[in-house]
């Protein structure tokens, strides 16, 4: 209809299209802005969550300082607070649950968007998803009651026989501590990086396969060597995203790390971490100093994931500028 | 640019000023009805009974409707102190120190009782442990490490105990229940007093920690040679197996609702009147030693006189009618002695 008129009557189009293009110009503009303020509104909670955790660990941090970081004696009854064993708890548990969970994860995501039949990969990718929607007490409850029995035994002897030479694996076995920790961890972030590592595996153009393919390479050669490179990104992004939800979770860790907050080299060892302590003592922190050093320690795990992601964003930067198939 | 880049400037200083400005200023809820609800905040060891007490005056007075948050007795105090609550409830008794704080007088009043017992888990020992105070504190602070240690012994002549090491578990969140067995630890070892203290969360020297009950609970089950404390409640309840405890008096006793009302009755004679007292280790010979009150933090004064009629009321019905529903929730009743001498102080409240 437009077309005709158009064909019909040339010179009324000509006026016709600016007001109308400045119409959606403006629509431009009104998107633009929405989209601004809610990207805003994102900076303006940080710098809320920031600012609050800064102002209420003012008595904290003028008490102890600097020494709140180095210092491991952790007594509500004396009023001494350090967060030492708590970030060493963060940091330990977090790398045992990655050591595990990016092999077998990004493993996984190969097989399903490279190698398995469509109908499989489906299915799985699925079951996948449902898992990453298990709520943490549920992983909780299921490493507490199974995780934590098959550690104590058989798990932590066969360790212990067979690589007890090296510190990591020494000392009593408890069942609970940071391994029990670690190995729960893993299995909640595993479904996020199975998951967003597959997708950016699929999104890699057929074109770079078949290339691989044509110029003599194997399956498997054209999978590691060219589609795994090019979906890089992305599965670096998964393993962020899983290094997230594990520094940060709360409810299953406390429930098989053993809360006690000393540093041990042994993985079998009981020890703490920073979200664990907070929900654990918040709750009844009568002392003004004891809430402020809890409020502190929130401060130290939300500078510990700056740190952390910052490292990685930086290792990331390295890798893509030495690798060569970068999309 | 520069105008649309103004713009959120704008928008955004509206939205933090709209963030600061939006505090709550007053506790004073009357709805439309003409109904007084009366906001409470604090511990969660009493919520059971609370919740059911509230309900229960609720249904008597249609007129008054109460709203209990159980945050945990350090928040309780909290909200109190800030003014955002009616009345604050604590397993502990409020410090001098934070007493000093507050800008009107704030009484307590004790509602029921609660203990903590110790259970364990002893592959191969089918018979019930007896504990003596010694052997609980040099357990906990790691100087008896093994199950058959003297101290042990000696307390449960006939029992075979292992020569296995002793594997201690204690609440890791901090808990009226952990108040009141560090209390007792400190009241029946020189050493525990000056090493380790009293708190709701203390520095412990042994152990393992777990969350709550369930959580102690969970790693007692789990851990074999190993030993714990959970509250009274919760071990009735789960029908867990727990030992005794020997008192002051030198006779061993088993947790119990009337062992614990008991207590409270030997330690009620010495009752000051602020009502913040501790009663573990009392004398009497059938007391059981590591029990404690709970206690409502209601300010003495009240300017709104709809709501101190109303608070002082439901503060009579649970020190009279309200103490009959206790034992079916497995919490021990007050003394009468101490109910006496509450509902004098009832008229505290002005």
């Amino acid at each position: 209809m437009e077309d005709t008129a158009a064909l019909l009557e040339p010179g009324i189009q000509e006026p016709s299209q600016p007001a109308f293009l400045s119409r959606l110009r403006n629509g431009d503009e009104i998107a633009h802005l929405v989209t601004l303020i809610f990207a805003a509104a994102i900076l303006l909670i940080s710098v809320l969550l920031v600012f609050e955790l800064y102002g209420s660990s003012v008595e904290a941090r003028h008490k102890f300082g600097w020494g709140f970081f180095l210092t491991s004696r952790w007594d509500p009854v004396a009023g001494q607070f350090g967060a030492l064993p708590f970030i060493y708890g963060t940091v330990v548990t977090s790398a045992v649950a990655l050591v595990i969970s990016v092999p077998l994860g990004v493993g996984a995501a190969i097989f399903l968007s490279e190698l398995a039949p469509p109908r499989i990969s489906d299915a799985l990718t699925f079951i996948i998803e449902l898992l990453a929607a298990v709520p943490s007490v549920i992983y909780g409850v299921v490493a507490m009651f199974a995780l934590v029995p098959l550690l104590r035994d058989p798990i932590q002897p066969f360790l212990k026989r067979t690589l007890g030479f090296l510190p990591l694996f020494q000392g009593p076995s408890y069942g609970v501590g940071f391994l029990a920790a670690g190995v729960i961890l893993a299995l909640m972030v595993v479904p996020f990086i199975i998951s967003i590592s597959r997708e950016s595996l699929l999104a890699v153009p057929n074109e770079q396969r078949e290339a691989a393919l044509a110029v003599g390479a194997t399956r498997w050669e054209s999978t590691w060597q060219v589609v795994v490179p090019y979906a890089r990104l992305g599965i670096i992004g998964s393993v962020f995203l899983a290094l997230a939800r594990a520094l940060g979770e709360t409810m299953a860790v406390t429930m098989v790390i053993g809360n006690t907050p000393h540093i041990a080299t042994s993985l079998f060892a009981t020890g703490y971490t920073i979200p664990a302590v907070i929900a654990n003592e918040f709750t009844e922190a009568t002392e003004n100093l004891h809430l402020s050093a809890l409020v502190e320690l929130g401060l130290v795990l939300f500078l510990l994931t700056i740190v952390i992601n910052g490292f990685a964003r930086l290792m990331v930067l390295a890798t893509t500028r030495r690798g060569s198939a970068h999309p | 640019m520069t105008k649309r880049n103004c713009l959120v400037a704008g928008v955004v200083l509206a939205l933090s000023l709209v963030a600061y400005e939006w505090a709550p200023t007053s506790a004073t809820v009357v709805n439309a009805a003409g109904t007084i609800l009366i906001n409470g905040a604090g511990a969660t060891f009493p919520y059971p009974i609370y919740s059911k007490w509230f309900d229960e005056y609720h249904k008597l007075h249609p007129d008054i409707e109460f709203n209990y948050q159980s945050i945990g007795s350090g928040g309780g105090i909290r909200q109190l102190l800030a003014g955002t609550v009616d009345f604050g409830a604590s397993d502990g008794p409020m410090t001098d120190e934070q007493l000093a704080q507050t800008k009107v007088k704030v009484l307590h009043f004790p509602t029921v009782l609660g203990a903590d017992v110790p259970t364990y888990n002893l592959p191969g020992v089918s018979q019930e442990l007896k504990f003596t105070p010694e052997a609980l504190a040099g357990v906990y602070l790691g100087t008896i490490t093994k199950w058959n240690h003297s101290e042990l012994k000696k307390a449960n002549p006939g029992v075979k105990l292992p020569d296995n090491d002793i594997v201690v578990v204690h609440r890791s969140d901090g808990s009226g229940t952990t108040y009141v067995w560090t209390d007792y630890l400190s009241k029946v070892s020189e050493e525990w007093k000056s090493k380790v203290g009293k708190s709701v969360s203390v520095s412990w020297p042994v152990g393992l920690g777990g969350k709550g009950n369930e959580g102690v609970a969970g790693l007692v089950q789990q851990t074999p040679y190993s030993i714990g404390y959970v509250e009274l409640i919760y071990a009735v309840q789960n029908k867990m197996a727990y030992g005794q405890v020997r008192n002051s008096a030198g006779a061993f006793v088993k947790a119990s609702v009337a062992s614990v009302t008991a207590a409270a009755a030997e330690a009620s004679k010495t009752m000051p009147d602020d009502f913040r007292v501790s009663i573990t280790n009392p004398p009497g010979k059938s007391a059981y030693p590591i029990s404690s009150f709970t206690w409502l933090l209601i300010p003495s004064t009240i300017s709104d006189s709809a709501k101190r009629t109303a608070i002082t009321g439901v503060l009579k019905w649970m020190l009279t009618d309200g103490q009959k529903m206790t034992e079916a929730l497995s919490y021990a009743p007050l003394p009468g002695e101490v109910v006496k001498k509450e509902t004098q102080a009832i008229a505290q409240i002005h």
